[in-house]
This record gives C-alpha cells, structure tokens and sequence, in this order.
C-alpha cells in the first residue's frame, strides 16, 4: 500500500451496500460457533460459584458429588489451585482471583469445576457439592459500608484543568448542577461463554468465543507457564461480544487444567447466571455535572466529576471525561475520576464503556441549561460548537456535528416540537420530544494480514480478525474486491484464529479502521509485485510502463493510456501458483515495536483523544420521542431518529444494522437495563434475562438512521472512523430530555421507569 | 436437574394410578410426583434445581379429553389442558369472556402460550429471584423455615397484597386474576378418581405460615377444568397490565375488571381482580362493594381502588406499588366502561 490508498475504482464494492458473505452460512447453521467445533470424546464441565461476596472457603464437602456416577474429577482450590495463575485483566492492573486459593473476592465466582461424561451429570454433581463458607460482611455498591473510595490518578486515562472552572462557577450568569447515576449493566450475548479445550502432543487448543484471540492465547500461555506458541485460539464466529468477550477471564485456563487432568477434551458451557459474575461488566456510575453559562448561551464553564465502581483489589476505570471535556467550546473545564471499591467482581469494556454513561450527564444538562435560557436544544449545542480541541488546542480531524443535528432534525420533525413542558399529547399518553449529542474517539490499531492471489482471478485475505456480529468478513472481502479489481464473491476470508496472522482487539470502534489498513496494505504491494513485474518484461502489453500509474480492475492491470493486460497473464509471470503477501500496517503515532507486542497478544492502539497531530471523533446526534401514560406513566418510545457523521462507510448495510442496534440498546438502557444488587449481600439478583431486561421487538418501533457522508483525510489514509460504538451514546440522555419534556420531571438517574414518574 | 423417571398417561385412568401417592401428605409443589403439561415452569424449576421431583407423568394425552373450550348460556367450561393460545384466540371467548382473553394473550410469548396449558399457568411459581436461585439460603417458600431475603432485598416485583412476614411472594400470573374476578370454580380429581369443586378463589392459599404450601390441592390431585359462570359483565370486562417493557414480562400491577353498567352509567354489578403485586390470584370484594349502585366516574373508580388497596403492606422497593396498583384500575375501570359492546 502506498501511504494513500486508492479505493473506490469504478465498480469497487467500497461503500455500496453488500449483503454478508457470511451470511448463508449463519442462517443455515453451517457456520460453527465454537461451542460447535467437534471434538473427540470430550468431557463436560460446570462451573461451581460462590454464593457469598466476602470471605473465604472453610471447606467442600464432595462426598455425594463425587459419588454421582460418571463423575470424572472436581478441581478446587486444595485440588487444583496451583495450576494456574490469574489472567491480566483488559486493561492491566491487579484483579480478583478464583480458585487459586480459599478466597471470595465476589459473588459468583468461580470455586471449583465439575468435569464429568455428560453435562447432565456435571451439573448435579455441582448441585450436590456443599460449600462452608467463613463470610465476612460484604460492601455492595457506593455508599455500602466498607467501601473505599480513592481519586484516580492520571495514567492510562488523563485529567484536564484548563482556566479556573470553580471560579467561573462562582460567579457564572446561569448555571445547572446536577448529580446523575447509571446502574450496573451487563451485555447478556445470546451466544454464552463457552469454553473447549485439548491438548495434543503439549499443545493446548481454545476454541472460545474472543475479541481478541491473540491476546486470548498469550494470556492463557501465561497463565499456565507454557509457550504461546504451544496455543491456538479458534473463535471463527462470535454469537455477540459488545465488550464481554474482549479479554481473557479465569474460566479458560481452568478448563484447559481440566482437559489436562481427565486427558480428554473438555467443553464448558456457562450458565445464563454464571455469565453475569464470571466475566465483565459495566458497573455503576456516579457524577457530579456543573455547566456555567452567559445568557446568550455561551458556556463558560465545565466541571464533570465521576466516580466509577470496581472490585476490590481492580483499579479498572473507563473516565469517559476525556469525551465529555471535548465535546463543546468551553475556557474554563475541570475534570475528575475516582474509583470506588467494594466486593464485585472486575468490570470491563461494554459498549461505548466512557461514552455511555458519561455523555448522559453532560447531555442531560446541557438539555437542562437550554430550558433554563430558552434557547432550543439544538441551537445551545450549535452556539458552543467547535472545530478545535478545547482541552489542547488542537484541530479535530473532521467534527460534522451540527449537520448531523440539522438532517436528524429536519427527519425527525423537530420543528414541530413545542418547548413548553408538557405541552404535548395524544389521546391519554403525555408526547415528549428529546436529542442529545453522540461521540466516539476514532481508533485505530496495528494489525498484519496475508493476501494470496491465483491466477484464476480468486483471491484469499487471512487475518485473526473477529467479526461479532459486526459484518468483518464482509469487510475485509469488500477492502480486499476493492483494492484487487474483484468483486466480493471472489474472495474468501479466513478470520477468528491464532495461527493466522495477528489481529487486534475487536473493540473500541476501531477494527473496521485498523483491519481494512491491513488488507489494503497488503494487497497494494501484491499489485505492486505485479504492476513491477508486467512493466518490467519485455514481451508484455504493459512493458515500460510506470508500475505505480496502473490500475488493477475487472480482473485486468490497465495503463492510463488504455493498454491492459488480463490479471492471469500477469500472475503468471510471478509464479505458476498463487501469489501470496503479508503486509504488516501500524498506524501513525504508533512505535515500530508495536506488531511485536501484538504477537504477544497485547493490543497497540492509537486512540482518537490522545493523538498529538489532530483530535478524532465521529460525531452524531440522537432524536427520540416517548410516550408517558398520562395515569399509570409507563414510557414507550414509538421513535427514534440517528444522524452520525463517522467518515467513510464501507458497507452501509451492515453499518446501518450496527447503528440501530445501538440506539436500539441505548433504549434499552435507558429504560430498562438495570443488574439489581441485594444490598446486603452484594449479590445479582436479577441475573437472567427474564428479568434483566432488554428490549422486545414490541419495545422498538420507528428507527431511523441517516449516514452523513463525511471525508476525512487526517483520521488515517482510507479515512474510516469505526462506527460500532457510537449508535448507543447520547441516547439515555436524549430520552431522558423526552421524558423532561413530556411531564416536566428531571430523572437524572437510569434506568427511568414507571415510578420515578407516578 | 436430578433424574428423574418419565411415564404417560393416554388416559385419565392411568394418570391417576400413575399419579397415585404412597404419602397423600403435605404440599404438593413438594411431592416427589408431579403432572407434566406443557412443563413451561415444572421444568425450568427443575434445571434450577428448585423442584426435585422423582417422576414425572406425563398427561397430554389427555387433552382430547380435557383440551375443550366450550359455552352455553349458563357459562364458559375450559378443560385444564386446553392451550393458552387456543383459548385467548377463541372466538366466543374473544367476545363474551374478553378479560380472559386479554390475560392470556398479555402472558408470556406466543411460543409458550402455544405450550403452556390452563391449569399448568394457574399453578404456575413465583418469580421472585430468592426462591429460584438455591444459592439463596433463606426462603421460607423453598426451604420451610429457613427465612425470608426477599424481605430487605431486592422486592420492587414482588407483593404489597396478601403477603405475610413469613413470604413477600407475588403470584406472577394473569389468567388466574381473571378467573377470580369472574368467580370461576375448578374441578379437581382425587386418586380415587372422586370429584370435587371449589372456588376459583380458593385454589390458592396466602402465604401465612406456610408460604410453602400454595393451594389447597393435595399431592396426586388432578385439575380438570375451570366453569366460568356467564353474567351481563363478562363481555364489558378487560385486562390491564402495567409492566415495564411492551411485552414478555410479568406484571408489576394488572386489574381484571368486569362491569354490567346501566344506561345512566351506574354500576349493577363489578367484578374486579388484582395482579402483579398480591400473593395469590385475588379477588377484591371490597373494591367490587365500593362500586355497586354508584356511578362509574374517576370518584367512585378512585374509591374502588382505596378499598382495593386498604391492606395494602410494602416493603424496601415496593412502596410505589399501591398508588400503581390504584392507578391501574381506575384506569381498567374507565376504560372498561367506555368499550363499545
């Protein structure tokens, strides 16, 4: 690839709607999720859990367990606890342990294994196990007894302190102040957390549903002290991950001990509830929110403080703060995080983890400063808009904010709205109309990919990449078509496992970006082999010609001057066989040593807020009406309006799937979404999905979403901002505002429901 | 799941012999025999492993039998293996039985109302989260004695009606609140193959002292059927269910209403359910005494609903709970008064 690839020849696949290539095989069950791979002979595992948060382990008794017929072994901590180590959690630093020894760090977590002939008996074995527990009282949440609450220091994630934001508060014309809360929340995939595992000759194969399979193998390499070239990871479809499938948890390398022991391959297929403590999470969020403001609009003044649940000895935080302090003009900005402990297990990545619950406070208030004013939503965010950076300086790569207001809202029919509180109504059903802003850092990561070409015109992309959900491999196939002169149909992709080249982390919006850099890397020094080879011989159509003016389309190498010369020709003077290259992309800001960390399955990431060229993020914007029950105040939200500005689409079919269902779940979360916790025992009680509740179809009416094509030359070369995160951020706050403004009340803590509202 | 050994009964003579107890004793959620319907919440109760029975015998053979939806003028018979599906489809009852039509359809998903039979959803177990997980030691509905962590835990869904310091339970369905509000009666076979009949009202029990015992069926017993006596209300009746999502999910309140009104609007007679919040399916009587010879108007359907709600007791989440529950029926009230039939 040359440092700017050229895409979108006529007839390139780029930006066109293309139905998955994987499609067919999903829906006819060919497609093998990893709990599907077949494995001889295997043995079945059940996960037993603690039922206390805090103390530890006295004893088991495994007598009547044991004695269930067809029982093969039961790893504990006095039977198995030394034989492996815990894993590093997604974004480092210490977190809890499980059967390593006696101690409960959290509810559910994980105590022993059952392993038995069939998953039946594994199961009743479990049932019969009894646990005696020495139980210390338990801290639940913010304010429980026992929890420790400290200021996250600067590190990972920045502060920012620009002007004197308590000063101007003091003295401000208007201000708004508010305490805001989001509930813990988990992702609930429908596809579980499975694990299988078999050794072979020493070498230990995963199969398991990942993000991020490299960095899967060098964990679980780690935890068991073997080589992670003794490891392959195999997650060839991922039935939804949204961040709970990011990063390596205790379960895998305790399954791996397992199929160790027994010398048989062992298949573990988590429980619905065991999904809720045994790995990640969004946990609670806390936030003070002051906004300062002259009368005409103009903020001087922001102060956002949050502070962040986690497990005790995890200081896992996700500061979303960095997006909320860039999102409008404003001279004076204070920010702050702290971390509260208590006995949970360690969060993770959830969808949008910053921008979710930190945008709903900002967007909340913002809402609030404009009823305050009597300005129009819309016009406050146009008045403190910006091209630049207000904590740095610096430019945005592109920020197409306000046109995504102005074509949701000319969709949405905001004109129709009328400000007053409310004002409006259908029959016994109060109207509400809200927006709020959306953003997402544009991140990209290094990654490597091998393209081979056949003369026959058929190209194939192998790549540890991970589609969950998403539509990757259509991706790559459409990069792949695009940079190649073929159409999707002529390209096979292999993705999701560790023995092909290194992918990184499918999170953070950034795959679609980082993997598209690759293939097209990769394929553009394959058309330079080419191009070089055809215009160097003497004898072909081509000869003489400058390598770099050609143009690889519709299966022929053309001149600018119209000589052309077929593509099987001009393999073949390369080679008899398939042309193969691998090409290794690390993006701008990133060090050279960054693939190597990536073999050893740590992600490089060049995020969009701590560039030091440009600032980059997608931006959107979030119209949604609900309707409140005039008598009994239930919430229904009959629409849904989403503009986003997020670069150049590469499939805008599967990037609208990917936008709707996340304002999809922004309802969701909104309304619904809430993991309860028995505040005496720290303990989920509501951990399954009868009662964690998600949307139903009857939930989601008009959805509506609008691409606002967007070129950006600074974001990276292709000019893709990754889209996967976005759809979900500002919704709470945009149905939040509804709410306001259908019944005058500010409910500031999520998710809303009936009562908040009686 | 414990094993467990599997039989069918094609017929009503060996379901009894097969459903026959060696200790006709205590309750009967406890017994280790137990009927299998459409095992919509018998099997889930047993993955948890909340409910351990021992064998299982199987009756759907019997729904040739016991499947039938039938009315005359004297009322609605419903055999107790008639569908949920089938019968909040049925015409008739779409007509002439409106709320129990509604309850039904407003219940669970197509999927599990096309397996789900009558009499298996009236027996149906609460949902409340500390008796379905065992890892929860106190729940004095699953474990006799062991206590109650519902009662300073998490209760926003559980019950302000019926409920006692022993079990803040809530009955989770909706069908049955119907079947109370119209004063259905139940049929039920002994192992003897003797018949007897009860109030609808009467099948369960209020938790008490023993919120483990549910209703007044011994073990081995079979219920057959639901009478629905008809009367001028039935087709000017309609479920009403609050819930937090659009569909698939329990009731935090519901009303059943019923109301033969005359043509100044004045109430001859009301029949009223509640749901979503009681202990068992219920009735009330009092909110029905309220109603009778006034005008249906927001004053007489307020009043109704402070009857409704007199005794009401709420708990850690729960104290939104009766000013819901009198919302929702007034509004089932005005609206059920304003239906065109």
């Amino acid at each position: 690839m040359a440092e700017d690839p050229k895409t979108a020849t006529a007839g390139s696949p780029f930006g066109k709607p293309q139905v998955r290539i994987d499609g067919r095989a999903k829906v006819t069950g060919r497609a093998l999720y990893p709990s599907d791979e077949p494995v001889g002979n295997p043995a079945y595992a059940f996960l037993l859990t603690s039922a206390i948060a805090r103390g530890r382990i006295r004893r088991f008794d495994l007598g009547e367990a044991r004695a269930v017929e067809g029982v093969l072994d039961i790893l504990t901590h006095e039977t198995a606890g030394g034989e492996a180590k815990p894993p590093e959690m997604q974004s480092g630093g210490k977190t809890t342990t499980t059967l390593e020894s006696d101690r409960v760090w959290h509810d559910g977590q994980i105590i022993g294994v059952v392993v038995a002939n069939s998953y039946e008996i594994a199961r009743e074995a479990a049932f019969r196990v009894r646990v005696h527990y020495e139980k210390e009282a338990p801290s639940a949440s913010f304010g429980s007894p026992g929890a420790e609450e400290e200021v996250r220091e600067p590190g990972e994630h920045k502060d920012y302190r620009v002007g004197n934001a308590d000063a101007e508060l003091a003295s401000a014309e208007v201000t708004v102040d508010g305490w805001y809360g989001t509930p813990t929340q988990h992702h609930n995939p429908i596809e579980l957390f499975t694990t299988t595992c078999a050794w072979e000759n020493g070498k230990l194969t995963i199969w398991e549903p990942s993000q991020f399979v490299y960095g899967l193998r060098g964990n679980v390499a780690g935890q068991l002290g073997i080589d992670p070239e003794d490891v392959r990871v195999v997650s060839r479809f991922v039935g939804g991950a949204f961040g709970s499938k990011g990063g390596a948890t205790a379960r895998t390398a305790w399954i791996a001990v397992a199929a160790r022991r027994v010398n048989r391959p062992v298949k573990l297929v988590a429980t619905r509830d065991q999904g809720f403590t045994i790995v990640t999470y969004r946990a609670e969020t806390r936030h003070h929110l002051q906004l300062a403001a002259t009368r005409d609009g103009r903020l001087t003044a922001l102060r956002h403080e949050g502070w962040e649940l986690t497990s005790r000895p995890s200081d896992y935080n996700v500061s979303g703060t960095e997006t909320t302090a860039r999102m409008y003009a404003c001279p004076n900005i204070l920010t702050k995080v702290n971390i509260v402990h208590a006995d949970r297990n360690t969060p993770g990545f959830m969808r949008a983890p910053p921008d979710t619950p930190y945008m709903f406070p900002l967007e909340c208030a913002m809402d609030e400063l404009a009823a305050r004013l009597g300005i129009d939503p819309i016009e406050l965010r146009r008045i403190n808009d910006t091209q630049t950076d207000p904590t740095n300086g610096q430019t945005f790569s592109s920020r197409h904010l306000m046109d995504c207001f102005d074509r949701g809202a000319e969709r949405f029919g905001w004109s129709r709205r009328d400000p007053r509180p409310g004002s409006m109504s259908n029959g016994d059903w109060l109207v509400g109309l809200g927006c709020a802003s959306a953003a997402y850092p544009s991140n990209i990561a290094a990654t490597a990919a091998r393209v081979s070409l056949r003369p026959d015109g058929h190209a194939r992309v192998q790549i540890a990449a991970h589609d969950i959900g998403t539509g990757a491999y259509t991706v790559v196939a459409i990069m792949a078509a695009d940079q190649l002169g073929l159409a999707p149909e002529q390209v096979t992709v292999e993705m999701g496992d560790s023995s092909l080249p290194p992918a990184s982390l499918a999170a953070g919006s950034s795959h679609t970006a980082t993997i598209t850099h690759a293939v097209a890397k990769a394929c553009g020094e394959l058309r330079d082999r080419i191009a070089r080879a055809a215009t160097t011989s003497n004898n072909g159509p081509l000869a003489g010609r400058d390598p770099a003016t050609l143009v690889l389309s519709a299966g022929r190498l053309t001149a600018p001057d119209g000589a052309a010369e077929p593509l099987v020709d001009a393999v073949k003077r390369l080679t008899p066989g398939a042309l193969e290259v691998y090409a290794e992309n690390i993006p701008k800001g990133l060090s050279p040593e960054a693939m190597e960390t990536l073999y050893k399955g740590k992600p490089p990431m060049s995020r969009g807020q701590n560039r030091e060229d440009v600032t980059a993020y997608a931006f959107g914007a979030q119209f949604v009406e609900v309707r409140v029950h005039s008598r009994t105040r239930e919430i229904r939200v009959p629409r849904m309006v989403g503009a986003f500005a997020s670069g150049r689409i590469v499939n805008p079919l599967t990037a609208h799937s990917q936008y709707m269902g996340g304002m999809i779940w922004g309802l969701g979360a909104a309304l619904l979404e809430k993991t309860e916790i028995d505040p005496r025992h720290a303990r989920y009680v509501n951990d399954n999905i009868s009662e964690y509740h998600i949307p139903v179809n009857a939930d989601v009416r008009r959805v509506e979403v609008i691409m606002i094509p967007e070129t950006d030359r600074d974001v990276n070369p292709l000019g893709v901002k990754g889209i996967g995160e976005i759809g979900i951020v500002g919704v709470n706050a945009a149905i939040a505002n509804a709410v306001f403004h259908a019944t005058g009340k500010r409910i500031r803590q999520l998710p809303i429901r009936i009562e908040d509202l009686l | 799941m414990r094993p467990f050994s599997l039989e069918t009964a094609d017929d009503l003579a060996e379901a009894l012999r097969l459903g026959a107890q060696e200790n006709a004793a205590g309750a009967h959620v406890r017994a280790p025999m137990q009927y299998l319907a459409g095992g919509t919440n018998l099997l889930d109760l047993m993955k948890l492993d909340v409910m351990r029975p021992e064998r299982l015998v199987n009756i759907n053979g019997l729904q040739r039998q016991y499947g039938m939806i039938e009315a005359d003028g004297a009322g609605l018979t419903l055999g107790a293996l008639a569908r949920m599906s089938a019968v909040a489809d049925d015409p008739v009852v779409r007509r002439d039985y409106r709320v129990l039509s509604d309850a039904l359809r407003l219940a669970a998903s197509q999927q599990l109302r096309n397996m789900a039979s009558l009499a298996g959803n009236v027996l149906q177990r609460t949902r409340c989260n500390y008796f379905r997980d065992t890892s929860w030691g106190a729940c004095n509905k699953r474990e006799p004695g062991s206590g109650c962590a519902a009662m300073e835990g998490v209760n926003r869904r559980l019950a302000v009606l019926g409920v006692s310091d022993r079990c803040i339970a809530n009955y989770p369905g909706d069908f049955a609140n119907a079947l109370a509000a119209l004063g259905a009666e139940v049929t039920v076979l002994d192992g003897a193959g003797g018949t007897r009949t009860l109030p609808f009202e009467e099948l369960h029990r209020l938790p008490g002292d023993t919120p483990h015992i549910e209703t007044n069926l011994k073990p081995g017993e079979l219920i057959t059927g639901f009478r629905v006596p008809a009367g001028p209300w039935t087709r000017r009746s309609l479920y009403l269910k609050i819930r937090d999502r659009e569909s698939f999910d329990f009731a935090l309140t519901s009303a059943a209403v019923a109301l033969d009104l005359g043509d100044d609007g004045t109430v001859r007679e009301a029949r009223i359910g509640i749901g979503g919040l009681v202990a068992k399916p219920w009735r009330s009587h009092e909110a029905e005494a309220a109603l009778r010879g006034r005008r249906l108007d927001e004053a007489s359907a307020a009043e109704a609903a402070e009857a409704a709600f007199a005794d009401a007791v709420v708990h850690s989440e729960t104290a939104f709970k009766p000013e819901l529950g009198r919302r929702t029926l007034v509004r089932a009230l005005l609206e059920a008064a304003r239906l065109t039939i």
